[in-house]
């Protein structure tokens, strides 16, 4: 055998096992410890990155969880499902998983809140704001420019043609997106066991609201009074009526005088899409 | 002649002979004046008065909260209705005192006149703050403010902006036509406060005649000069100006002080003037009505806090029932929803638009021709910025200067595309402020 061909199998090698060894202790020495729970809890959550928690995404969302900075059931997009996953996977209990909705707070439309102005510019809600607040009638209501349709990123909304937006609720995961985009704080999110909703945001007395919307509150405090409905369901704060949805046991028959007294058909009931606003078939409606 | 100018502008029509040649007129005393407590920068002023109180013009109904704050004055004689939000120029509803008047327009007393030449700066200044002077050109910045330049920063040239750069709008011409003599004392009062040893009077050459009445009023001034600047826009921007009047340019966030400069409206002139001799409050100002939608332009002399719609009919109304409203001109201007607006300190004009002559065309996309770059006046990209305000991209915006945007509108007047770009750029503003 030649010797050259050896010496260079034996140097080769030797540098070989040379680096292998100092990598071996590289590995140790400055190993940093990374929980495995955290790879296992990211593979749970649905991955659509939309930072509704709080977090930078699903991976910052799932380091978060097994620091304890979040909560199991922080990710409202995944609900039940993606809770009781993550509970396991932390060996704690999911507890109680209320998933949300998204509800448009005003009924204003076209119709019942007209324009007091025509607006040329940005079709974006804030930048309309900009130009004398708002060529909207009512200074609370929807301006009906889709910020919040533009926002949401599961597809979830649609602006009707009557001005108000509308929530595709087999699609909404509660992420809350649209109510951050909303300038106006037109929306909300409510729990999904809930059906009725205050339909109003208007802080105006009710002579000044009359005035510009059919349909706005006029803060007659009908649905508060305990003839109407069980004391301490619906308050008034401010001018508006506000449903504590954590005292409503019967989501319909508790409210469902509220409803039909209300003098203005100022609140809205989820999943009740107008007809002509949209086709059923096109968008399930839950 | 060598015409001065600055760099960039535009030259959107001048549409000036709607009232150009129409004396001021003086509008009836109003019924009803609704004068907010914001009109001016800073803080609001805060109400002294109540419902129900009586007041006598020129009485202080609010008062000044801070250094970078005016008092508001009652412009009539009357009683207080109330004390409300309402709508106002700006867009928003604001806090407004509302006064109901009785018709005589009594006077609250003026202290007697005293010689002015032993006032000292100090109390010179004082009576300005005191008379609730703000910029009139339409900014609206406090005068005594800016009359207050830190010591560090001595100010050599005090520049009159009699520019009037904006379309349309005629009420600075009328009154160095009509007032010129009030102006140049004016001037040199504020000279004096400021210790400057200049002063130089801006004045746009499509008004030739204001030229001459000052350069005739001025020969025996050493100190004093008029130039005539070529028309263009935004000469009349505090910054162009400077670099126009003395080659001079405000570097990017700074100040005029910062070059030796202060520039002051025609008009704030005017009302210095009258507070300094006489101690008569800021109560009212002249405003230009004008435009197709109105049936005859004028040029009226308008208690603050007079409904717009007051000022409509007595310039014979509205031509048609479709009009577009603007408080301003044409290219600053805030469009309007409802004429139940007040004048205030900063109403420079009220601009009327059959409906008809308002053309609206879609907003495409950007084509990358880089018009507004070239005129930009504050040598900006409007269009990089307007495309990052619209992805959302607000720390890019702002490493493009986008605080340095003054909102004049060439880029939007000049854009083929039609995009929004003063909007883009006014909705990044507010947007970066919120973060």
């Amino acid at each position: 055998m030649d010797f050259s061909l050896l010496s260079a199998l034996i140097v080769l090698g030797g540098l070989g096992l040379l680096f292998g060894a100092g990598l071996a202790v590289a590995s140790r020495a400055f190993a940093v410890f990374k929980d495995p729970r955290v790879e296992r809890v990211e593979e749970a959550l649905p991955g659509a990155n939309c930072g509704a928690c709080g977090a930078p995404g699903c991976a910052g969302f799932a380091e978060g969880v097994v620091d304890g900075n979040y909560p199991v059931s922080g990710c409202t997009v995944g609900g039940a499902e993606v809770t009781e996953a993550v509970a396991l996977i932390m060996g704690t209990e999911a507890g109680d998983v209320s998933s949300c909705v998204a509800v448009v707070n005003c009924r204003g439309d076209k119709e019942a809140c007209p324009d007091r102005a025509i607006y040329h510019g940005i079709q974006d809600c804030r930048a309309a704001m900009l130009v004398d607040d708002g060529s909207k009638g009512c200074v609370y209501g929807c301006l009906g420019l889709g910020t919040c349709v533009a926002a949401c990123p599961f597809n979830a909304m649609i602006m009707s043609e009557n001005g108000l937006p509308v929530v595709i609720e087999a699609l909404c995961t509660g992420c809350g997106e649209c109510v951050k985009a909303c300038p106006r704080d037109i929306m909300q999110l409510m729990p999904t066991d809930q059906i009725v909703f205050m339909g109003c945001k208007s802080q105006d007395f009710g002579k000044a609201v009359k005035s510009v919307c059919k349909v706005g509150c006029i803060g007659c405090s009908l649905c508060a009074n305990p003839k109407t409905t069980a004391e301490g369901l619906i308050t008034m704060e401010g001018k508006l009526p506000k449903i504590h949805y954590d005292l409503v046991k019967d989501p319909w028959g508790d409210l469902e005088n509220a409803v039909n007294k209300c003098p203005t058909k100022s609140f809205g009931i989820r999943g009740k899409v107008p007809e002509p606003l949209v086709k059923e078939e096109e968008f399930p409606v839950t | 002649m060598g015409r001065k100018s600055f760099r960039g502008g535009i030259h959107p029509p001048e549409q000036k002979s709607f009232a150009e040649d129409i004396p001021i007129q003086n509008l009836p005393l109003p019924e009803r004046v609704i004068i907010p407590l914001q009109q001016h920068i800073g803080a609001p002023a805060e109400p002294v008065v109540e419902k129900g109180d009586a007041v006598k013009t020129g009485q202080i109904i609010g008062k000044a909260s801070k250094f970078v704050s005016l008092p508001v004055h009652a412009s009539i004689s009357g009683t207080v209705v109330s004390v409300n939000k309402r709508p106002h120029p700006l867009g928003t509803d604001l806090l407004a005192i509302e006064i109901e008047g009785d018709g005589a327009n009594s006077w609250k007393r003026l202290p007697k006149d005293e010689d002015v030449s032993k006032l000292s700066a100090e109390d010179k200044k004082k009576r300005i703050l005191d008379a609730g002077i703000a910029g009139l050109g339409g900014a609206t910045f406090p005068t005594h403010v800016k009359l207050t330049p830190p010591p560090e920063k001595p100010i050599d040239t005090l520049i009159i902006n009699g520019v009037e750069c904006e379309p349309y709008l005629t009420a600075d011409h009328r009154l160095m036509l009509e007032k010129p003599n009030e102006i140049l004392a004016g001037a040199r009062i504020m000279a004096d406060i400021l210790k400057s040893k200049k002063i130089i009077i801006g004045i746009e050459d499509n008004k030739l005649d204001a030229i001459r009445l000052l350069r005739k009023k001025t020969r025996r001034f050493k100190t004093i000069s008029v130039l005539s600047l070529s028309v263009k826009y935004p000469q009349g921007g505090e910054k162009q100006l400077i670099k126009a009047a003395t080659g001079r340019e405000v570097p990017a966030g700074r100040l005029p002080m910062d070059v030796g400069c202060v520039v002051q409206n025609v008009g704030t002139a005017f009302a210095v003037h009258q507070a300094v001799t006489q101690q008569r409050p800021l109560i009212e100002r002249i405003v230009t009505v004008t435009g197709t939608g109105i049936n005859s332009p004028k040029n009226c002399r308008v208690r603050i806090g007079t409904p717009v719609a007051d000022l409509i009919s007595f310039c014979g109304g509205y031509t048609s029932d479709d009009v577009k409203l603007i408080s301003g001109g044409p290219m600053m201007g805030i469009s309007q929803w409802t004429d139940t607006i007040p004048v205030i300190k900063g109403t420079s004009g009220i601009l009327v638009m059959k409906g008809s002559d308002v053309e609206t065309q879609e907003e495409q996309p950007c084509i990358s021709c880089a018009r507004c770059v070239d005129i930009c006046p504050m040598r900006l990209t409007p269009n990089k910025i307007a495309t990052f305000v619209e992805y959302k991209r607000l720390s890019d915006a702002k490493e493009n200067r986008i605080y340095d945007c003054m909102e004049c509108g060439s880029c939007s007047f000049i854009c083929p595309a039609k995009r929004h770009l003063v909007q883009y750029i006014k909705l990044g503003k507010a947007l970066c402020s919120t973060l």
